[in-house]
């Protein structure tokens, strides 16, 4: 945070660096995600692993560009804790599509 | 972190201090993106529902014909390129959107790092560099969505109950009631959902002008301080969030 590189010349240039190299594995990651879109065949181990890899870019572009990584502990829980109510209700929302399709 | 002016620790949630060592406006920030998360949630998982309640394309992949009948491949209905008529590019088009708003991010995350040195020229630099992004990004998508509207050469023949007879027609493109790609809620969906994300980037780009004009005219020189890009910038690099998952859940599953 500011007043924390301020008076340090060499600061400004490492987190430069930090912030190309997210870019780079964020650029991968998405190239990795081509490569397997048009060689895996759909099903439920090429959704998982694009859910991973969504999950892995995710905390890249939280942790690093929007810096959380580096906030207290507190800001941090604040964020992430209420993301469990999406989970619940993705859990919920799925097993009742799946209801509807059954029923259909 | 102990080391700041704090006599008392027990104290730090008693006022007068920063207990989350971040100011008002981006704690307010912070907490907006949370509630903008449940909305973004809200459409994608109503978006896995939606799917889940269709039956899934069960033939090849090379084979794949569009139908109501069953949930599209996406690498099959976003396969266009801006004048490459008539070529199969799955997903390139929207792979180059990707690859644009990711570097349009990092160009927001550098103008953010010049501004806690107060480099106001690198700062008006950065910024130009992530409005243009978003820019781009934006015109993307405004052609991406006349192509979806308008549709194929030669569209899709559709067999639909009209009182109480079969009737076939052929349909062009998709509007929210009619879709040749799919079930009309595919389309619903596909507007909703990057329709509300395309929003959020045409608000992302307003905000990163404003950001832009208040530094060239030396507003934060004046203010002394570079905080306002990083509120921004935060909302910008959540916009760049959203789109990683609607890519993944949208085009990639």
């Amino acid at each position: 945070m500011a007043h924390v590189h301020e008076h340090d010349e060499n600061a400004g240039a490492e987190q430069r660096k930090a912030i190309w190299r997210t870019f780079w594995i964020l650029l991968i990651l998405t190239a990795l995600e081509f490569l397997i879109a048009f060689t895996l065949t759909a099903g439920t181990l090429k959704t998982a692993i694009f859910v991973g890899m969504t999950i892995v870019k995710a905390f890249y572009i939280v942790g690093e560009f929007m810096h959380l990584k580096h906030e207290v502990k507190s800001l941090i829980w604040a964020t992430l804790l209420p993301c469990i109510f999406v989970v619940w209700l993705l859990i919920a929302l799925m097993t009742e599509g799946g209801s509807i399709f059954d029923l259909r | 972190m102990a080391a700041t002016a704090q006599p008392n620790v027990k104290n730090v949630w008693l006022g007068g201090v920063e207990p989350m060592k971040a100011s008002y406006g981006k704690l307010m920030m912070w907490f907006f993106l949370v509630s903008d998360t449940f909305t973004f949630s809200a459409l994608l998982v109503s978006y896995g529902l939606v799917r889940f309640s269709y039956p899934a394309y069960a033939g090849k992949v090379a084979d794949f014909v569009s139908s109501p009948a069953y949930w599209p491949i996406p690498e099959k209905v976003f396969d266009a390129l801006p004048f490459m008529h008539g070529l199969h590019a799955p997903l390139v088009f929207v792979g180059i959107m990707t690859f644009i708003l990711i570097l349009s991010s990092v160009t927001m995350v550098l103008a953010v790092e010049a501004g806690h040195r107060m480099d106001r020229a690198a700062v008006e630099k950065y910024m130009l560099w992530t409005i243009l992004g978003g820019a781009t990004f934006l015109g993307c998508q405004a052609w991406e969505w006349t192509h979806f509207i308008h549709g194929t050469d030669n569209g899709t023949v559709i067999k639909e109950l009209v009182d109480g007879s079969w009737v076939s027609k052929t349909v062009f493109g998709a509007n929210l009631t009619q879709n040749q790609y799919g079930p009309p809620a595919f389309a619903d969906l596909f507007f909703f959902i990057t329709g509300f994300h395309g929003t959020h980037v045409f608000s992302g780009v307003v905000l990163n002008y404003l950001i832009f004009y208040r530094t060239s005219t030396g507003f934060y020189d004046r203010r002394g301080s570079y905080e306002m890009v990083e509120k921004v910038g935060l909302y910008w690099h959540f916009v760049d969030l959203v789109w990683v998952f609607v890519f993944t859940f949208f085009y990639l599953v």
